[in-house]
């Protein structure tokens, strides 16, 4: 498989550093977002709105100007529920937009609603997050995007929906199917065991359901 | 035992209750993990935006309950926000409470959202007070000259 990846003419290998653009209007959750990148080597613009992810990307209104604000940025993680613009609207205008839509776009939801992941992963997200965040889930994103499948066939989307199967009684847990190359990726799929008992019965137990393949 | 390894000892049988007892879960781990040597009060501080945004929080619900009119979707996004910040740092018990508050929002039950209220004040300030506690165990330790153990 190749080692490097070329997006939008800029040459990214397993070595890069990624340029993440956060967005919450949290500040506490955008305290440990920014940690989370850190730590896992990235570079990290947090920003409080949608509005502002827009205005730090260059997006001017209906139309996209050419410049960028900053460095160029690799990936967007968003929070879904922001007052104002949304998550969804935000991934919708970054799709839109001819100078954009290459960029990956992550949502990270507190909930976990069945038709709120659809509609952003047919709307062209990268992935769904359920908060809260963890380290496993940033590394196993680092990989996914330095491998560059944000142009890739359905095969990949479908594999994306099967991630984070924790404890689904559907199928036994799949082994990571974007691993299999990967020298660096450690990924961690212990988040429900190490949940105590009462926890997971006040949450859905599903962080990623497995939903039926449609491609 | 000299004085550290009491310390210490008090730590971690104090940390593991709070695991045992539920009032925190792996997310705090987790804060744990991403505090280091070039970011050693991460934790603290991530603790410290969470007292300040509850504080904030409580506040703001107890006025929009006690209005005329209660716009229950004003209280729905406050304690959207509650649950929000509370998972983010595992304070699983006032998560919990604020997932049985959001089932009242949803019912538009005065009565209901009054009482939630005051059972995630409750455990809110149940778990403040044991992360000061567990803080001040903290700096006990490093003044002691020991270090702070690492929970598995």
């Amino acid at each position: 498989m190749a080692r490097t990846v070329e997006k939008r003419g800029e040459v990214l290998d397993q070595t890069s550093e990624l340029h993440v653009l956060a967005v919450d209007d949290s500040h506490l959750d955008r305290k440990v977002i920014e940690r989370l990148l850190k730590i896992s080597a990235c570079k990290v613009t947090a920003v409080e709105s949608g509005r502002r992810a827009l205005q730090y990307l260059g997006f001017d209104g209906e139309k996209s100007s050419a410049g960028f604000n900053g460095l160029k940025v690799n990936l967007i993680m968003t929070d879904y529920s922001m007052p104002g613009m949304s998550g969804y609207e935000l991934l919708k205008k970054i799709k839109g937009s001819s100078t954009l839509k290459e960029i990956p776009v992550v949502i990270m939801s507190s909930e976990n609603i069945l038709t709120r992941i659809d509609r952003c992963l047919e709307e062209g997200a990268e992935e769904f997050l359920v908060k809260p965040v963890k380290l496993s889930d940033v590394k196993r994103l680092k990989s996914v995007i330095l491998k560059g499948d944000g142009e890739e066939n359905g095969d990949m989307r479908t594999q994306k929906r099967k991630v984070r199967d924790d404890s689904s009684s559907l199928s036994p847990s799949p082994p990571w199917p974007l691993s299999s190359s990967s020298s660096s990726f450690a990924c961690d799929f212990s988040p429900n065991q190490m949940k105590s008992p009462s926890s997971l019965s006040m949450q859905s137990p599903l962080k990623r359901p497995k939903l039926r393949n449609i491609f | 035992m000299d004085v550290v390894s009491q310390l210490q000892k008090q730590f971690v049988d104090y940390s593991t209750s709070l695991y045992r007892e539920g009032f925190l879960d792996d997310q705090f781990v987790q804060l744990q993990k991403l505090q280091d040597e070039s970011n050693p009060d991460f934790v603290v501080e991530v603790v410290s935006l969470f007292f300040e945004d509850s504080e904030k929080l409580i506040n703001n619900l107890a006025s929009a309950l006690q209005q005329q009119i209660v716009d229950y979707k004003q209280v729905d996004a406050h304690v959207h926000q509650f649950k929000g910040s509370s998972s983010s740092i595992g304070a699983q018990r006032v998560k919990n409470a604020c997932v049985a508050f959001r089932a009242h929002c949803d019912g538009r039950n005065l009565e209901g959202c009054m009482r939630c209220l005051q059972q995630v004040k409750f455990e809110y300030s149940l778990v403040k007070s044991k992360l000061e506690t567990l803080f001040k165990l903290e700096q006990q330790i490093l003044a002691a000259g020991g270090s702070i153990p690492v929970l598995a």
